[in-house]
This record gives C-alpha cells, sequence and structure tokens, in this order.
C-alpha cells in the first residue's frame, strides 16, 4: 500500500498496464516530454518511449480517430483529451465509430480503447474547461462511461477499462486530481465496470453520487447525520453507464427516499436515468418522488458564479431535508 | 524586417496520364502488366459497370434500400486497389463497390449493406478491411491508425483509404494527413474527385488548383492523375504503396474522374448540372478506352460481360432467397458481453416475437388500467 493522489494513482494504473501489455499504447496532446497537462503520463515516454507514449498533433478527432484505427488492428491506445469540453472535436469518432465498430463489423471488429478526459469544476478555470458532459457518452449505445470518485477507485477503474474490450469514456474530476491521498495497493488492482459502490451504509435516505459529487455527499451526510439524526446511503456509481441499476433500487427498497447529485446541468442528465431506473426497480418503496440536485440549465456561468451552479453540501443537505419531509 | 522567402518543397504537382480518352498510349510509362492481370482487372472494372447497373434498378425495384452508384469510377477504384496486397489494409468510404467486391467482399454483403442488413458490414476473417463508412472522410483517420498499429508491430503492411472530393473540405482529411505526415506512416490516400459532392461541383468545394497539391502543406508526395486511365492510377498507385512499403511513409494520390450517374439512388442531377457535360464525359469512358488497349494488347475479353452477368444473378437469387432478418440480430455485437439491462430488453423483444399477432388497439371507451398501489407502502 502506497498514499497516493489521484494524479499518481491512474499514473500507476497506466504504467502498470503499459508494462503488463505490449499493445497499450498512450497518446494525446502533450502526453510525452510534458507528461500530460495535469501530469497523468509524468515519466511514460521516458519508460516506454515515443512510439509508445505519443505527443500527437493537436487534433482530437485525429487522436480518437488513428486510435479507432490502431484498435481495429489489436492495439489498445488510451487517449488523452486535454479537457473534456474539446471532446466535441471529437465526438464524431466516438459516437460514429468507437461505439460502432463492433456492431457495424458483426464482431470482426472491436475498438478497445479509452478516451480519458478531466472532467468537472471547482479549479477556478476558464469556458470549456469545468464543465461535465458525461450524459452525453451515457446516451451512447455501444460506450462505456466511468467516473472515479477517488485514487484508489481510479486506479482500479482505468485497469479494468484499459482491459475492456469496448471503447471506455473515462473522467477525471480535476477536483480530484490533487485532492485527498488514498492507500492504493502496490500491485495491480482491477473493479469491475458496471458496478456501483455503496459508500456509506444508512436507512433513512438514499444519496447517488460519483466522481467529484461523492465528497459533497460524504459531507452531506455527515451533517444530516450530526444535526438530523438520518442515516444517509451513499451508493458511488463509478460506473455512469451500463447502469448498476441493481445496486440503486436495493438501496431505494431500504430507504424508500432517493436523491442524485451531479455536475452537469439537471434537465435530461444522468439524474434522470437514475431516477427511471429508480422508479422501475422500487417504485413500491418509494416514499417521495426522486429528488436531483444538479448543475442549473445554464451554459457554464464562467468560475465568478460557478459557486451558485455547482452542487455543493448546503443544497444537498436542504434537497435531503425535503425529500424527507415529502 | 524585410519580407523574405521561405522555400517549400516544390510549387508544381505531377499530373500522370498514359493513356488518354482517344486510346493513345504513352509507351514510356506503360506499367508492365500481364496478359492475365490486365484481364483481371478488366473484369472487375465490368463487374463494378454492371453491378452498378443491376443495383439501380434493383433500388428502382425497391429491393434494395439507397445505393451509391461507382459508373465512371471503375479505372479509379481498380487501377488503386489493384496494388495493393492481400495482407495489406483496405479502408473505403460508401462508394468503393467494385474495388471492395476486389478485396473479398461478396456481392451478397454489398447488397446486404444497401438494404440495411448488418451482414453486409462483416468482413471475412483473414480479409485486412474496413467496413463502408457514411460519415463523410472520418474513415481517414482510422487509415492512419491501421497504419501506425502495422509499423508498430513491424509488419509490412500498407493502408490505402479512399475519399471523394467533397470529403477534402472535411477537417478529418487534413488531421489525418498531417497525422500520416507527422508519423511517417505507411497509409496511401487516394481521393477520387468525381467533380460533384451531390450538387456542388469542385469549384465551390476548394479553392486550389488541384487536390493533390494539399499533400504538399503535410510535407507528403501528392500526386495528380487521370482517374479515367486505369494505367496511369496503377502506376501511381503503385509507385505510392511501394514508397509506403519501403518506410518512405504516405502518398496523397487525387484520381480526376467523373461520377456519370447519380450521387445516390435518392438524388436527380438534372437539377445541377448539365447533359453536355455528363456527355463531355461519357466520351472518357474509363472502360471504352481500356478495351481498345485490351484489343491492341491481344487480350481477349469475349465473354467476360456475359461472366460477369452470371456471377451478379446468382449473387441476387442468392441475396433474395436470404432468410429474412431476425430483429434479435441487433442486440449482436452492441458490446462484447451484454449489460443486464441489455439483455432485458432482448429478452422483451424475444417475448414479444413468440407472441401471436397482438390485438387491434382498444378504443377511448376501454377500461382504464388500475394503477398499481400509489403511496400505499407507508413505511
Amino acid at each position: 500500500m502506497t498514499k497516493l493522489n489521484m494524479v499518481k494513482a491512474l499514473n500507476l494504473a497506466l504504467q502498470q498496464e503499459m508494462e503488463r501489455d505490449a499493445d497499450v499504447l498512450v497518446l494525446g496532446e502533450d502526453v510525452g516530454v510534458d507528461g500530460g497537462v495535469f501530469r497523468v503520463t509524468d515519466d511514460l515516454q521516458r519508460q516506454f518511449g515515443s512510439r509508445r507514449v505519443i505527443d500527437s498533433p493537436l487534433a482530437e478527432a485525429a487522436i480518437v480517430g488513428t486510435a479507432v484505427g490502431m484498435s481495429l488492428y489489436g492495439l489498445k491506445p488510451v487517449c488523452e483529451i486535454q479537457f473534456s469540453g474539446f471532446a466535441f472535436q471529437c465526438f464524431h469518432q466516438i459516437e460514429n465509430h468507437a461505439a460502432r465498430y463492433r456492431q457495424r463489423s458483426q464482431g470482426r471488429f472491436q475498438c478497445q480503447l479509452v478516451v480519458r478526459m478531466p472532467y468537472g469544476g471547482g479549479v477556478r478555470a476558464l469556458e470549456h474547461h469545468s464543465e461535465s458532459e458525461e450524459q452525453f457518452y451515457a446516451h451512447i449505445p455501444g460506450l462505456k462511461m466511468v467516473i472515479p470518485s477517488g485514487p484508489r477507485t481510479a486506479r482500479a477503474l482505468l485497469a479494468a477499462a484499459i482491459r475492456d474490450p469496448d471503447p471506455v469514456i473515462f473522467f477525471e474530476a480535476k477536483a480530484l486530481y490533487h485532492a485527498a491521498k488514498e492507500e492504493v495497493p502496490d500491485e495491480p488492482e482491477i473493479l469491475p465496470l458496471g458496478r456501483a459502490r455503496v459508500d456509506r451504509e444508512g436507512q433513512h435516505l438514499t444519496l447517488v453520487a460519483y466522481g467529484a459529487m461523492l465528497r459533497v455527499a460524504r459531507d452531506a451526510a455527515e451533517t444530516l447525520s450530526a444535526e438530523d439524526g438520518v442515516e444517509t446511503e451513499i451508493v458511488d456509481l463509478l460506473t455512469i453507464s451500463p447502469l448498476d441499476r441493481e445496486t440503486l433500487a436495493a438501496s431505494v427498497r431500504k430507504t424508500g427516499r432517493a436523491l442524485v447529485v451531479h455536475e452537469a446541468p439537471r434537465s435530461f442528465g444522468p439524474g434522470a436515468e437514475i431516477a427511471a431506473s429508480i422508479m422501475e426497480g422500487a417504485f413500491l418503496s418509494l416514499e417521495a418522488p426522486v429528488n436531483r440536485v444538479a448543475a442549473y440549465d445554464v451554459p457554464f456561468p464562467g468560475f465568478a458564479r460557478e459557486k451558485a451552479n455547482v452542487p455543493d453540501v448546503a443544497r444537498v443537505v436542504a434537497a435531503a431535508r425535503a425529500t424527507l419531509a415529502y | 524586417m524585410p519580407r523574405t522567402l521561405v522555400d517549400v518543397p516544390r510549387s508544381q504537382i505531377e499530373h500522370l496520364s498514359i493513356l488518354d480518352a482517344d486510346g493513345n498510349l504513352d509507351a514510356a510509362l506503360e506499367p508492365a502488366l500481364t496478359p492475365p492481370d490486365l484481364l483481371r482487372l478488366y473484369r472487375a472494372m465490368v463487374l463494378g459497370r454492371r453491378l452498378d447497373e443491376r443495383m439501380v434498378r434493383l433500388q428502382r425495384q425497391g429491393r434494395i434500400g439507397t445505393f451509391a452508384p461507382i459508373k465512371g469510377q471503375e479505372a479509379a477504384q481498380m487501377g488503386s486497389v489493384f496494388a495493393l496486397r492481400d495482407t495489406d489494409w483496405m479502408v473505403p468510404s460508401f462508394r468503393e463497390t467494385a474495388a471492395m467486391i476486389w478485396r473479398g467482399w461478396s456481392i451478397e454483403k454489398m447488397l446486404f449493406l444497401f438494404s440495411g442488413r448488418l451482414e453486409g458490414g462483416q468482413p471475412e476473417p483473414d480479409q485486412h478491411d474496413l467496413p463502408v463508412c457514411i460519415p463523410v472522410g472520418t474513415q481517414l483517420p482510422h487509415a492512419v491508425g491501421l497504419a501506425y498499429a502495422a509499423q508498430y508491430r513491424g509488419d509490412d503492411s500498407v493502408v490505402m483509404a479512399y475519399c471523394g472530393d467533397g470529403a477534402t473540405s472535411e477537417g478529418d482529411f487534413h488531421e489525418a494527413l498531417n497525422f500520416a505526415g507527422v508519423w511517417s506512416v505507411p497509409a496511401v490516400f487516394v481521393v477520387q474527385n468525381n467533380q460533384w459532392a451531390i450538387s456542388v461541383p469542385l469549384k465551390k468545394q476548394t479553392h486550389s488548383a488541384t487536390i493533390a497539391q494539399k499533400a504538399l502543406a503535410y510535407g507528403i508526395p501528392g500526386i495528380q492523375v487521370d482517374g479515367n486511365d486505369v494505367l496511369a492510377v496503377y502506376a501511381a498507385s503503385r509507385e505510392a504503396v511501394e514508397r509506403a512499403r519501403a518506410g518512405d511513409g504516405p502518398t496523397l494520390i487525387e484520381a480526376v474522374t467523373y461520377r456519370l450517374g447519380v450521387h445516390t439512388t435518392a438524388d436527380d442531377p438534372t437539377k445541377y448540372r448539365s447533359e453536355e457535360e455528363v456527355k463531355a464525359w461519357e466520351r472518357k469512358d474509363p472502360l471504352t478506352r481500356f478495351t481498345a488497349y485490351l484489343e491492341k494488347r491481344n487480350v481477349a475479353v469475349a465473354g467476360v460481360e456475359a461472366d460477369v452477368d452470371a456471377q451478379i444473378a446468382a449473387a441476387v437469387a442468392a441475396f433474395e432467397a436470404a432468410p429474412p432478418p431476425d430483429p434479435l440480430g441487433m442486440f449482436e455485437h452492441a458490446y462484447g458481453a451484454p449489460p443486464a439491462a441489455l439483455e432485458a430488453q432482448r429478452a422483451e423483444v424475444a417475448e414479444r416475437l413468440r407472441e401471436p399477432a397482438s390485438p387491434p388497439p382498444a378504443g377511448n371507451d376501454a377500461a382504464p388500467v388500475p394503477m398499481r398501489g400509489q403511496r400505499i407502502t407507508r413505511r
């Protein structure tokens, strides 16, 4: 066990997977000499050479597009898109191709690739550097959409994503990169994709969160416990798609109430699918409508106004109280 | 500071023509193709032409869906793809029927493809070909990735990718050429400049004098060829493939040709181009001049057309005898292992397929379905 922040944990996963499998490559802008703008790929080029850790030209569509071609040949590329806000320039390669090649070729080809992207706010960054766009990827059949919530899950899920035969969009919360350190096992660790994790057990309310919002959910749960005597169960989704509907339903069958927290805008966000899934799986147990705390339905308003937009502990606690009082 | 001049590699683009529309041959440039090779080339071009005509008729009869014909582009396709080995890779757009069949796609698969059936997209296990790619130009980065992977693995495969003149306006075209140049990968990009991107003529597509010159910006060789001259297309393609295989990087080939038919069967070209223009290009038909050349080379072509027609007829019969698609097929190959929710959806469809035909829908006076337990389970 070593105490690592999320950047170092992700780096460890990449380093170990590259050692394990010569077909794993890393490509993206500044990932080589610079080690990535967030240093996630630090030192990998020195260890594995510039043919395997590729400083690509600055073009998102070709980063993902060439990775699609590499994966069709049998390689397992891991792309870095510098910020998720720039990924619309490669969205067509993800939706039109990475997600569809298995079906289009009727199983002859697969796109075993990972597209890593820093997402989310809380780092006082400009427009296109602070958004949350997981809903776009979660909606695409053929893709998997993964968002770890801390160093240990980040490392284990990235390793799993690299080994997964389907294309995985892997979001890394910028706000967590240098936040808390966690004990991370030295030996490779894998967490299965598609499984949520109960982060905290409780019987009065289910809080569904992921990525950077897990911290907010944990703090809200502490407040609710201390001030209201309410015991909150937290489900840390980890994989947005395919959604772990069983874990969600099982939790709500126990608590009868659910509140979903995410940084993406509210309307048509992941919360809508999560709420529908809870209704389908635990309708008779529900004591209140499934509630949502999310960013508002406005384009990113700039970091000077970000705090009013992104869910915080006060908003989650207030929403939880309303749900409990329903 | 004064204005200074920077040296760039070239200010001219080579145009290659070996066999002109009147059948005149530049013997000094004539590629060394044996009579059997010439006959195979000819047969593939005739197959492309005859199948094209047949598929347009099948579409008009409602027996297949929308189809993108290749008529007029047989030389551009066959001259280029002929330079590949089976172990090389071919990356098509959606107008390469002749080249795809040459590479091993069956006619039945092409018919499935244009009938909206997934079965048309599956290459044979040993076939180094990507399926048809419909979003314009987006297949080109895949070719660069394949070529990078081949080089990475130490294989001596070359990747040939196709697109049209319209695709050269897409960002993916430029990104692919740029990456290919920077990475010096074994790729050959063949632009079939057929003059029209649906209704938009080349002069509205680019202000460049040629498409081939766009290669210069990426530091790679570019050449323009008479795309209706199969010998010229082959000569240029062989040179590019050999250069790629030798490790000397990618090439852009502009094959100047013409789409004699519709963009797709949903298109009406009389809205945007003149009959005179089409007639002028019909006089440059790639098959006419190649047939004349074969005659001079004493390559007998009698019987080829009948043989090709029989092959097409057999394939159409097999296609039409195929069982209807199983709706459950849509759930296959969406994921490596289907997620639980997808399995549930599949089971739902399977169940519906087992049920007898449903009764007619109830009218407004039908009894309302009772709602299940609203808030009856207080905890």
